[in-house]
């Protein structure tokens, strides 16, 4: 998909639009409930950028980000790495349903006790020596990535009194725009530590479930790994000038 | 109520009637366009340094490029402190005004070793990326825009990135043109605006505060 076309009259260019999700179905960049917000979060009303070359564009990056083993998080150090072996596995999406091809998908995750490899990370549950948390693959034709990973534990943080972060994998992905760039996390079905953590509930009611992946029996694999399926959707592009005449005669 | 409407139908009114031949049912086709919704994002935490380094990050050019400059600043807080587990990632056109990227209906940057994409994290509150200085950039209506950098800023305490331009102070004229500068006060635009250095330029961030940055809805 590109979209984009150059009319050539004098510098005027059309190019795609790319479509951004209602406020009320988006993660605020603030929520008071999550306190480290309070002084980072921007407090002024961020200014409409139109879409021009430099945001219908981004980085094109692909298998060379991506080393051997990259999907394979079970299997650090000559060694496997303790905990529920799972394959974590999906589709990446445009909001048009168009697969996004070649996408660099990029995952890190704290270990089976919850603890991460990251010298800020010190509390008192063990390191793995076969596990470093980090994965990244490149999405295939259709736009499908896969990881075997382990679960990842639930693990305690500051915010306020007992607060646990549920259970989660933090996913960083390119499309082919500047617009489509997403940081987020996937979550793990059915996880009683929701109603306490203010990052999933900074999500919009609605769109909740959208972080969630789903257990898939299916793509469970015998005396090896448990199935999740976790499908991402990236903005779409709109339609072009060229596509807007539809007298709704359909042949 | 109007004569179309079912009897069969509990609590049927113009706007919910469902036989065929209505908007909701029976014509086979969508009265709005069909989009899945987007996946929400959420904050990159404080330990984004285990899935987003890269020995070349801060690389947008190869190092050893003629033209080399480092594009630096501190991200700040709103206590003014500096924000030392955040990341800057940078995306820009090269000194030709031209994109990495097949999208660019001119074609794509022929600058060799131009990625135009940096990766820097802030320890110590600073992000680097090493790059060219950009050309200017058609506006797509016949104009242009003055020479910029798009950067997204990642943060523990950010649920989303959020999305900032760099310009450069010794661009005065590009910059009085620039479409998006155009649209903002003096003392917007003084915050996007990156300063010659002894090695490129330098812009701070300022996530809140008197000197907040101007951030954008992309
Ligand atoms: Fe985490």
């Amino acid at each position: 998909m590109t979209g984009t076309t150059s009319s050539g009259d004098g510098g005027r260019l059309a190019l795609p639009r790319y479509v951004r999700e209602d406020a009320g179905a988006r993660t605020p960049v603030a929520f008071p409930d999550y306190r480290s917000t309070g002084l980072r979060a921007p407090l002024r009303t961020p200014v409409d950028l139109p879409h021009r070359l430099t945001e219908i564009t981004g980085p094109v990056l692909g298998e060379d980000r991506v080393a051997p083993g990259d999907a394979d998080l079970t299997l650090r150090a000559g060694g496997e790495a303790q905990g529920q072996r799972i394959n974590v596995f999906g589709r990446v999406l445009d909001s048009d349903g168009r697969p996004v091809p070649g996408a660099l998908v990029e995952v890190w995750q704290a270990n089976a006790a919850g603890r991460y490899r990251h010298v800020v990370d010190n509390w008192p549950a063990p390191l793995d020596p076969h596990f470093d948390g980090l994965g990244r693959v490149v999405t295939d034709e259709l736009g499908r990535y896969e990881f075997t990973t382990i679960k990842p534990g639930a693990y305690p943080w500051g915010n306020h009194h007992n607060a646990w972060r549920p259970a989660h994998i933090h996913f960083s992905l390119f499309g082919r725009a500047f617009t489509q760039r997403v940081v987020t996390q996937m979550y793990f079905p059915d996880d009683p530590l929701f109603g306490q953590d203010p990052i999933f509930n900074a999500i919009p009611p609605a769109a909740r479930h959208r972080a969630v992946a789903t257990f898939d029996l299916d793509r469970t694999q015998p005396d090896w790994a448990l199935g999740f399926r976790w499908d991402i959707v990236l903005r779409g592009a709109d339609q072009t000038p060229f596509e807007t005449d539809d007298d709704g005669d359909v042949a | 109520m109007s004569e179309h409407v079912s009897p069969l139908v509990r609590d049927a009114d113009g706007t919910n009637d469902r036989r065929p031949g209505t908007p909701r049912r029976g014509s086979g086709f969508l009265d709005g366009p069909h989009r899945l919704p987007t996946t929400p994002s959420a904050t990159v935490g404080p330990y984004l340094a285990i899935g987003l380094t890269w020995p070349d990050g801060a690389d947008a050019v190869a190092p050893g490029t003629t033209g080399e400059i480092w594009l630096r600043g501190t991200v700040r807080d709103g206590n003014g402190d500096v924000v030392p587990d955040g990341m800057v990632e940078s995306w820009q056109a090269d000194p030709a005004g031209r994109f990495a990227h097949p999208d660019d209906p001119r074609g794509s940057s022929s600058t060799a070793g131009f990625r135009g994409f940096g990766r820097s994290a802030t320890p110590g509150g600073e992000y680097a990326i090493r790059t060219l200085k950009p050309g200017a950039v058609p506006d797509g209506e016949g104009g242009w825009q003055a020479p910029h950098v798009d950067l997204s800023v990642f943060a523990r305490g950010l649920l989303d990135r959020v999305v900032t331009r760099v310009y450069f102070a010794d661009e005065a004229e590009a910059n009085a043109a620039d479409p998006v500068l155009s649209g903002l006060t003096e003392q917007q635009r003084a915050t996007l605006v990156a300063r010659p250095t002894d090695d490129g330029y330098r812009l701070d961030i300022h996530l809140q505060g008197a000197d907040e940055t101007v951030f954008f809805a992309v």
